[in-house]
This record gives structure tokens, sequence and C-alpha cells, in this order.
């Protein structure tokens, strides 16, 4: 089922008159009402009225998390306090929060997205969500809430953690559908393995999951213990929540309702926008947002854009799973590497640890790629040839999924370093010095 | 088939990681019968006759160490030259590949016994013992 047909089901021409009269406004009521905005389109000398086609909308500056942070607390709302019903932020790791202002009508759209996202993976009125996402001034949890009441479906707003209880409830309650973060999908599957609970105990049939990095391999893994598919929801506190972009049944990109969120896709050197389909930043900017409009947010998520008729139907732009982020981008050779491209490469290789690190350097003006690797018991052998052999198919591997050649180094467990979070050091770029 | 236990270590081809090794072992009070390293530019594998291997595996893993049981044929050899190549010689008449050899000494004897890792270790064994080369009995290894 589509939960909104008319929007979805678009033609690109329709699409694109709908956004462009929306950008117009938008940019209008933001140089009207923020005073940010007005500052920042003075600046740069750029007015509501040049916007005259969508291309248009390269002439505005950007906004970043460092601005939204500027204006901290209420500096972006566009329209009275009073109007404002909810706020969430996101958090900062330093200094303050960014706030997100919610109206009653943000509140209905945030719903609407969600809605359609639901019913793209077959849950409708009939369903039981339970919602393992945070509740609180974090959006986690509130944008599956909304949706799910939306389409009249029954939500459990129990929240991450207490897995025992979690558990209790999906037995009790018949749970139809689950939503995570993949880490703590799998925590729950963990536990149900040790309870002895298979997949046929529960009433399971979907799961959402977001809010995380993953993998494909942690994908499959979840749908292998749980026995059900997984579809990925994607968003961002900033620009609403989760629920910017959801997977549908075709499980090859999550379609973004570019009728609220316009997408853009630029190379986060140049700041220019690149062709469709090439893998770039995603800009984002909210086009029917009335609290808080958004415009030209730099998400740093690193994907590519796609129009086209999707096998479910929809016409809606599709976006591939995020496949990294810019802040984690790397420039070797010219070549753009992700280290989780270098992680993706090490899971290929059964027993091998993710536990690695990247060495850049330059002798001699060429930029020399090595990562350690962390051996274990799995790719130990007491034969010098075989733990050569290992090396080289880690190297081979690598070289497949980014295209350059590297030098891998196996070195003793817990040997790289890691930061006092426990986190390792995934890069050490000695380029420079 | 009786094959001696041999403890081989995972270690990074670093200053002082063979000595931190040691030292670690000295410190469990282990004593060591045999010892040989192989390795490259980068590693090796440190390779170890001891009395209690599976123990000292253990312990050595709870140090974050990568340790495996693997198996060697232990053989005597005779201390009159030549000794050792007859050995070889049964190997390369059966089309036996030897992936290494060390040699380990007896206490208060003038023979020594050499360790013997092959490609095909049945095939070897069975073929050593059918040209009666001297087959040490593990125990008595363990317990030197
Ligand atoms: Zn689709």
């Amino acid at each position: 089922m589509i939960w909104n047909e008319e929007k979805e089901c678009m033609s690109l021409e329709d699409m694109q008159e709908l956004q462009l009269k929306r950008l117009q406004d938008v940019v209008t009521r933001a140089f009207n009402e923020v005073p940010y905005y007005h500052k920042r389109y003075s600046e740069a000398e750029v007015y509501p009225e040049d916007i005259e086609t969508l291309d248009d909308i390269e002439k505005l500056p950007f906004t970043t998390k460092t601005d939204l942070r500027a204006s901290y607390p209420f500096g972006l709302f566009a329209v009275d306090q009073k109007e404002i019903v909810e706020i969430h932020t996101s958090s900062g790791t330093t200094g303050k929060p960014t706030v997100s202002g919610y109206t009653k009508e943000d509140l209905d759209t945030w719903g609407e997205v969600m809605a359609r996202g639901l019913t793209m993976m077959g849950v409708d009125e009939n369903d039981i969500i339970q919602n393992t996402h945070g509740y609180g001034l974090f959006t986690g949890g509130f944008g599956v809430h909304y949706g799910g009441q939306k389409i009249g479906a029954t939500v459990i707003p129990i929240s991450t953690g207490q897995t025992l209880r979690q558990i209790e409830l999906m037995k009790d309650f018949g749970t139809t559908m689950l939503i995570f973060t993949p880490s703590y999908g799998l925590h729950i599957a963990e536990e149900l393995e040790e309870m002895n609970i298979k997949p046929s105990d529960l009433n399971l049939k979907v799961i959402g999951f977001g809010s995380e990095s993953w993998t494909d391999e942690m994908r499959t893994s979840i749908e292998n213990k749980f026995d059900v598919p997984a579809y990925n929801i994607y968003g961002l506190t900033e620009v609403m929540g989760p629920g910017v972009a959801m997977e549908c049944s075709e499980q090859n990109g999550l379609h973004l309702y570019e009728d609220h969120f316009y997408p853009e896709i630029i190379d986060p050197k140049t700041l220019k926008h690149i062709p469709e389909g090439q893998s770039g930043e995603l800009v984002l900017t909210t086009l029917t947002r009335v609290g808080m409009p958004i415009i030209r947010f730099r998400t740093h998520d690193v994907t590519s854009i796609k129009h086209g008729k999707c096998g479910c139907g929809r016409t809606l732009a599709k976006m591939s799973k995020i496949t990294g982020r810019t802040d984690d981008m790397l420039k070797i050779k010219g070549v753009s590497v992700f280290p989780s491209q270098i992680e993706k490469a090490l899971l290929s290789i059964q027993g091998v640890e993710p536990h690695y690190q990247i060495i850049l350097t330059r002798p001699n003006n060429l930029d020399k790629i090595e990562v350690k690797v962390e051996a274990s018991p799995d790719i130990f052998f007491d034969n010098i040839k075989e733990l050569v052999g290992i090396k080289e198919k880690l190297a081979e591997a690598i070289h497949d999924e980014i295209g350059l050649r590297v030098t891998v180094n196996l070195v003793e467990p817990k040997t790289i370093d890691r930061v006092d979070s426990g986190k390792a050091v995934r890069v050490i770029d000695k380029r420079e010095e | 088939m009786e094959y001696l236990k041999q403890l081989s270590i995972f270690i990074e081809n670093k200053e002082g990681r063979i000595y931190n090794t040691l030292h670690i072992l000295e410190d469990l009070k282990v004593n060591i019968r045999g010892l040989s390293m192989a390795d490259t530019a980068e590693f090796g594998i440190l390779r170890l006759i001891v009395a209690d291997p599976v123990k000292v595996k253990e312990q050595l893993e709870e140090r974050d160490y990568i340790a495996k049981l693997t198996e060697v044929i232990p053989v005597l050899i005779e201390d009159q030259p030549g000794g050792l190549n007859k050995i070889l010689k049964i190997l390369d008449d059966n089309n036996l590949n030897l992936e290494y050899l060390y040699a380990v000494a007896l206490k208060n004897s003038d023979n020594a016994i050499v360790l013997l890792r092959l490609e095909e270790m049945d095939k070897g064994y069975k073929v050593l013992k059918e040209n009666n080369a001297p087959i040490v009995d593990p125990e008595k290894i363990y317990s030197i």
C-alpha cells in the first residue's frame, strides 16, 4: 500500500514544480522572519526573488551545525515561541546543543512522512509497534511514535533498555514491528538466543532500524536472527528527525520525501552540485517546515540520489544507504576513501576482527596506505606462508573495495591505539608532517 | 600417532617482543625445553616446547596473546656425522615436504632431538616409523 499516492508517485515535472513553489515560499519566509537568514542573505546579496528555478538554490549560503549552535536557543525560529509546541535538541559533543522547534503543523508533517515510511514497510492499523528508540530530547522515539499513531497502529513507547522487559512485552503483546538501532537490535537477539526464544515463538513481521551507521552484513544478521525483513530509517534532528527518508520493500535505497525535504548532493571540497547518481555530501532544505526553516543544511552524510520509478511503484527520489561521513572522508591519491570501506573489506574475510588502523604517509610525494589489522585466532596459523597469504588476501579485499593498493600488516591483539572511550583511533594521517 | 604438542605464538617483529614474552613465561615459572622463531619483517611465530602447553596457552591468552597448539614429530638424532641427513633422506625418498625443523638439546646426552613439521604429518609419521627412525615418546620431552 502507498500512504500518499499523490505525492509519492508524482511525475518528476510536477514534483519539481511543487518544490520550486515551496522553495520560494520557505526562502521568503526565512528571509523575512529569521534574522539569521536575513543577515546571511543580505551579506551574500541574494534575495528571495533570485530563486527563479530550483538550480538557483546554489546561490544561497549553506547552513551548518555551527550556525545552528550560534543561534542557540531560539534564534532560528520563524514564528513566535508560543506557536512552538515541541522542542528537541541534538547532542553536542562540544558546547551547546542545537535546538529544533516544531509547530503543530510541523508535528503533523513529521507524522505524515513517517506514516508513509511505515506503510512502505507494510505496517498498518492492525500492527503493534514496539519502539525501542529513546523518548526524550533526542528525536529518536517521537518520529516513529507520531507516524505510528497517524496510521492507526498501536505504539508501545518503551524506549531503549530493560531488555528482559522488552522481550516479555514482545511475547505478551504480540509485537509485530520492532524499531531499534542495529546495535541494540543485535543485543535483543542475543538475549532471545540465550533465553532460547525462537523467531517462531514471536509475532514479529517487520523491523525498522536507524540512528546508527550500519553495514549490509549487520542487516543480514538482524534479518536472520529475527527471521523478518529489516528496513532502514534515515533522518536528523536538525531537519526534522527520523523519517526524512526510508527504505521500501526493494531494500536498495531510501525514498526521500522530497516534497518536504529538498535534497542536493554536493562535492564537499568544491561545494558545487555533482551529477545525479554520483556520490557526495547530502544537503537538505526543509520545504514546508513552519517553526524553524532549515535551508541548505550540510548533513556531512555521504550518499547519492537517483530518480525514476522504483519497483515498489513510487517515483520519490531514491537515496543510497549512507556510505560515510565527509568528516571521515580521506583523499588518497585523489580518491575518496572511507574507513568504513576498509572495515567492510576486512569483515568480508571469515575470522577477521574489525580492529584496524589506517596509516597514511607520503614518502617521495606519493601517498602510501598501510592498514594495520589485529590478528585473531581464526587467522593465525603455525605457518609463515599462510600468514603472509592472509595479509595478501586482506590487501586484495581492500583493493577490490577502494581501488587502491595498500600494505596490510598483522599486529598483536589489543595493540591498536584506543582513545579513552575505548574506541580505536582509525586513521593516522602523517602526510602533512 | 603420538605427536609432540608445541605452542605457536603470534608475535610482532618489534624490538623487545621476544624478550617480553620470555619474561612473562619466566614470571609464570614456565621452563622452556625448546624454542624457535620464524619471522618476516613485520611479524613471526614463536614456537615453544614446554611441560604443560595447554596450561601455558591459557595463561598467554589471558594476556592477550594469540597462541595455538600445534604438532611436531620428535626424532632422536645420534651424535655422529650425517645423523640428521639420514632422517631427511627418508623424507625426501618418500616425497614428504618439510615445513620446518628445529633441534632441542637433551640434558646429559650427546644426542639431540629434532622436531619435524611436515606438510603431511600422518603420512610422514608412518613412513618414519616404517624406516625405523627413532621417534621419541613426547612424554619424555615434556619431562626433560
Ligand atoms: Zn521503492
